[in-house]
C-alpha cells in the first residue's frame, strides 16, 4: 500500500539547540521544532518529533526515511541513518540557493564555513577550533553578565550609536573587557553591538569567501541585525534562507529524500 | 558514519617482533645504567647516533620516552609539573612532559617493562637543533639535574638546496664534539667502528624506506598508525644490525600481504596523507576513527623523517651532516611542498589531513598556506585538525571526529 503523504524527517541535535524538519516529496516544509538540546537528547529529539508531526497534521505512520545529523546524531533513537552536520548544511544551503556558495553556520557551540561548487559539490570546509568565542555560546555567556535576556540583544544592539570595541580573542577576557566598559559609563546597545562585531570578526577570519555568501544557524535566526552588520562588514549582500536555524535538519530531510 | 565495533584492521604479526626489539633495548639500557659498565649517552632523535657509537656509548633518546609518555596518557597530568618550574605550556609537550615526568619520579618504562624503574642515567647529553631549538633547552635542563657534559650541534633552517657550506658547517661541528666525548667516553672513536655504524643505519634507513614504500600498493598493507610505532628501531636502534633484522622480518611480511593483495584494512576506498605529528594519546582512537570510514591513512610526512639516503661509510662525516640536513623539517616551504607532491603522487593519495600541533610549530606545515596551495596545485583536498602530540587538553575529540567524517564524507560524495 502507498503512503498518501510520505514525509521525509531530517533531525539536527546540535550542541545547544535541537531541530526538526518535515518535508514533503515536493520539499515543502511541513512542520519543525526547536528546542533545547539540554541532556537528554533522544527525549529532546522525540518531543521535536511529536511536536512537528503535530505542526504537519501527519503521524508517524508516513515517515518514509528518517536522517540525523549534529553532535548528537547518533542519539536519536528512530532515525536510520546519519550524516554529519557540515554535509546537512551543505545540502540544506544548497537546495535554497544552488549556485557556488560560502556557508556560514554560527551555531550554539561551532561555527562552520562550507565552501560549494556551482555544482553543490563540496570543496572545503572549516570548524571553529576548540575555543567557543564568536559562537553562540559567546552571547550566551555574555547574556547573564550583562543581565539582558538573550531575545532582546538584537533590538538593543540596533540602538547603538557608538559601538564598543572588543578586543580579546578569549571569551572570558571578553566578559572582563565588558565589566571594563560598563565601568567606563559605556551604553549597554552599543556594548551588545561589540559583542556581535566580535562574534562576525572570530566568523570572517576563519577562511576567505567567495562571491555568494550564506549566513545560517541559531544566532542569525534570533539576531537578524547581526546580518546587517555582517553585510556592511564585508561589503556585500549576504543570502539568507527562510529558516536559518533549521538548515541542517532541512538537509537531513533532504539526504533522507535522495 | 563511523562504527568502531565495525572496524577491520590486519595487525601485522611483526609487530611483536618490533615489541621485543625495543623490550630488549630498553633492557639493555637499564643493564647497562645498573651495572655501569656502559656509558650511555641521551641523544635527540634526528642527533649523530652514529658517532656515539663509534665509542662505544649506548643511545637512549628521550623523544621516544616522551611519545610513550604520550601512548600511555600520562603526558596531560604531568605537563603541568614542568610548566610550574617555568616551561611554557605553549613549548614543547615532549619536553614539558618528559621533565614533568623526571619531577614526578615516574615513567612509562617501568609499566611497559617490568623491573625498568627509571630512564637510564646520562653520562653525556648530544642533540642535533635539526627538529627544534627546544631540545637544546631540553637536554641542557638534564645536564644541569645529572651534573654531566651536553655537546651539540646547531642546525639551519629553512634550507632550500643543501650546499656544500651547509655540509661543511655541520660536519665540522660534529667533528668537534669528538673530543669531549672522548673525554666522557675514556676511549678514543674508533673510525672502524664508526663507519660500521654509518653503513648499518644506511641500511636500516634503506630498508625503512621499502617498508614505507610499500604503502603505495593498492590496497595498502600499512597504515600510518602502524608506522609510527614500527618506525621505533629506526629512530632507537639505526647503526646496529638488530634493527636491520627487525625491518628484513618487517619487510618480508609487507611485500607478502602486497603479493596477497591483502591491505591492512578490509576495505579501502580512500587513500590518506598525513602530514605532522600523530596525537599520541589518541592512535588507537583515530586508526579506528579512519578505518570505520575505510579511509586507510596510509603515508606521512613524519614516518619518513628517519630516512636518511645520504649516509656513506666511505664519508662519514660529511655524509652524515648531509643526511641530516637534507631532513625534511629543515627545509624551505617550496621544498616542502614539492617534497608532499611527490609523496601524493606515489602513494596515490585521495586527501590530506594536516596535524596542526599546537606545541610543535616546526612539525605543523599547515600554518602558511601550505594546504590551500597544493590544493591547488593538486585539486586534492585536505582538511587540517587541531590538536597536540602530548597534549590532551589542546584537542577536542568531538571536532576531531566530526572533521574526519565530514571529510571522508565529502570524499565520498565526490
Amino acid at each position: 500500500m502507498t503512503n498518501p503523504n510520505p514525509i521525509y524527517v531530517g533531525v539536527d541535535v546540535g550542541a545547544s539547540r535541537t531541530k526538526v524538519a518535515l518535508l514533503n516529496p515536493e520539499c515543502k516544509l511541513l512542520g519543525h521544532c526547536v528546542k533545547k538540546s539540554g541532556t537528554d537528547f533522544t527525549a529532546t529529539a522525540d518531543f521535536c518529533l511529536e511536536s512537528s508531526l503535530k505542526m504537519a497534521d501527519a503521524s508517524v505512520r508516513d515517515m518514509v526515511k528518517v536522517v540525523s545529523t549534529g553532535y548528537g546524531r547518533k542519539n536519536v533513537s528512530y532515525s536510520e541513518e546519519s550524516k554529519t552536520e557540515i554535509g546537512c548544511h551543505a545540502k540544506g544551503c544548497y537546495y535554497y540557493y544552488p549556485r557556488a556558495i560560502t556557508i556560514i553556520d554560527i551555531g550554539g557551540q561551532d561555527n562552520k564555513v562550507i565552501k560549494l561548487d556551482a555544482t553543490g559539490r563540496r570543496i572545503s570546509f572549516k570548524m571553529n577550533r576548540k575555543c567557543s568565542a564568536g559562537t553562540g555560546a559567546f552571547l550566551e555567556e555574555m547574556s547573564p553578565r550583562l543581565d539582558i535576556p538573550l531575545e532582546e540583544m538584537d533590538g538593543l544592539a540596533r540602538r547603538s550609536t557608538e559601538m564598543v570595541k572588543l578586543g580579546s580573542f578569549c571569551t572570558v577576557f571578553s566578559a572582563t573587557e565588558v565589566l571594563e566598559n560598563i565601568r567606563k559609563g559605556k551604553k549597554i546597545p552599543d556594548i551588545i553591538k561589540g559583542l556581535f562585531h566580535s562574534v562576525i570578526k572570530r566568523v570572517i577570519e576563519m577562511d576567505a569567501f567567495t562571491e555568494n555568501v550564506v549566513l545560517t544557524g541559531g544566532v542569525v535566526a534570533h539576531n537578524p541585525y547581526l546580518v546587517t552588520m555582517m553585510e556592511e562588514f564585508i561589503g556585500k549582500k549576504i543570502l539568507v534562507p527562510e529558516h536559518p536555524q533549521l538548515t541542517g535538519a532541512i538537509g537531513a530531510a533532504l539526504y533522507a529524500m535522495a | 558514519m563511523s562504527d568502531e565495533k565495525k572496524v577491520a584492521i590486519r595487525r601485522l604479526s611483526t609487530a611483536k617482533d618490533m615489541g621485543k626489539f625495543m623490550a630488549d633495548y630498553y633492557y639493555e639500557l637499564d643493564d647497562a645504567a645498573k651495572d655501569d659498565k656502559q656509558k650511555i649517552a641521551w641523544c635527540t632523535s634526528v642527533g649523530p647516533a652514529e658517532i656515539l657509537r663509534g665509542m662505544g656509548f649506548l643511545t637512549y633518546f628521550p623523544e621516544t620516552h616522551s611519545a610513550m609518555l604520550g601512548t600511555t596518557r600520562m603526558a596531560t597530568d604531568l605537563i603541568p609539573k614542568a610548566n610550574a618550574i617555568g616551561y611554557s605550556p605553549d613549548i614543547c609537550s615532549y619536553l614539558t612532559a618528559d621533565i614533568g615526568a623526571f619531577l614526578e619520579g615516574v615513567t612509562p618504562l617501568s609499566k611497559v617493562f617490568k623491573g625498568i624503574e627509571s630512564p637510564p642515567k646520562p653520562d653525556v647529553l648530544v642533540f642535533n637543533t635539526n627538529q627544534c631549538r627546544d631540545v637544546q633547552d631540553w637536554f641542557s635542563w638534564y645536564g644541569e639535574k645529572f651534573n654531566v657534559p651536553v655537546v651539540g650541534v646547531h642546525s639551519y633552517v629553512g634550507v632550500k638546496e643543501v650546499t656544500p657550506s651547509h655540509i661543511t658547517s655541520i660536519a665540522r661541528q660534529m667533528e668537534n664534539i669528538v673530543e669531549p666525548l672522548e673525554k666522557v667516553a675514556g676511549r678514543k672513536l674508533d673510525m672502524d667502528e664508526f663507519k660500521h655504524a654509518v653503513t648499518l643505519s644506511r641500511e636500516c634507513s634503506d630498508l625503512w624506506e621499502k617498508c614505507l614504500a610499500a604503502a603505495s600498493a593498492t590496497p595498502s598493507p600499512l597504515t600510518f598508525f602502524d608506522g609510527t610505532t614500527l618506525m621505533g628501531p629506526a629512530v632507537v636502534g639505526r647503526g646496529t644490525q638488530k634493527a636491520i633484522d627487525a625491518y628484513k622480518l618487517l619487510l618480508a611480511e609487507l611485500e607478502e600481504r602486497v603479493d596477497q593483495g591483502l591491505g591492512a584494512l578490509e576495505e579501502e576506498r580512500h587513500r590518506i596523507y598525513w602530514d605532522g605529528m600523530p596525537v599520541w594519546g589518541r592512535l588507537g582512537m583515530h586508526s579506528k576513527l579512519f578505518g570505520a570510514l575505510k579511509a586507510n591513512v596510509i603515508a606521512s610526512t613524519y614516518c619518513s623523517s628517519w630516512i636518511f639516503s645520504a649516509l656513506d661509510a666511505e664519508d662519514p662525516f660529511n655524509s652524515m651532516a648531509r643526511a641530516y640536513t637534507e631532513l625534511f623539517i629543515v627545509r624551505s616551504d617550496d621544498y616542502k611542498e614539492q617534497y608532499i607532491k611527490d609523496k601524493l603522487d606515489y602513494f596515490n593519495v585521495d586527501g590530506i589531513i594536516y596535524h596542526d600541533a599546537k606545541t610543535c610549530p616546526n612539525n605543523s606545515n599547515c600554518r602558511y598556506g601550505m594546504p590551500q596551495r597544493l590544493a591547488e596545485e593538486t585539486g586534492i583536498p585536505s582538511l587540517t585538525i587541531n590538536g597536540d602530540l602530548n597534549d590532551l587538553r589542546l584537542l577536542s575529540d568531538e571536532q576531531t571526529k566530526t572533521n574526519v567524517e565530514a571529510f571522508i564524507e565529502q570524499l565520498e560524495e565526490n
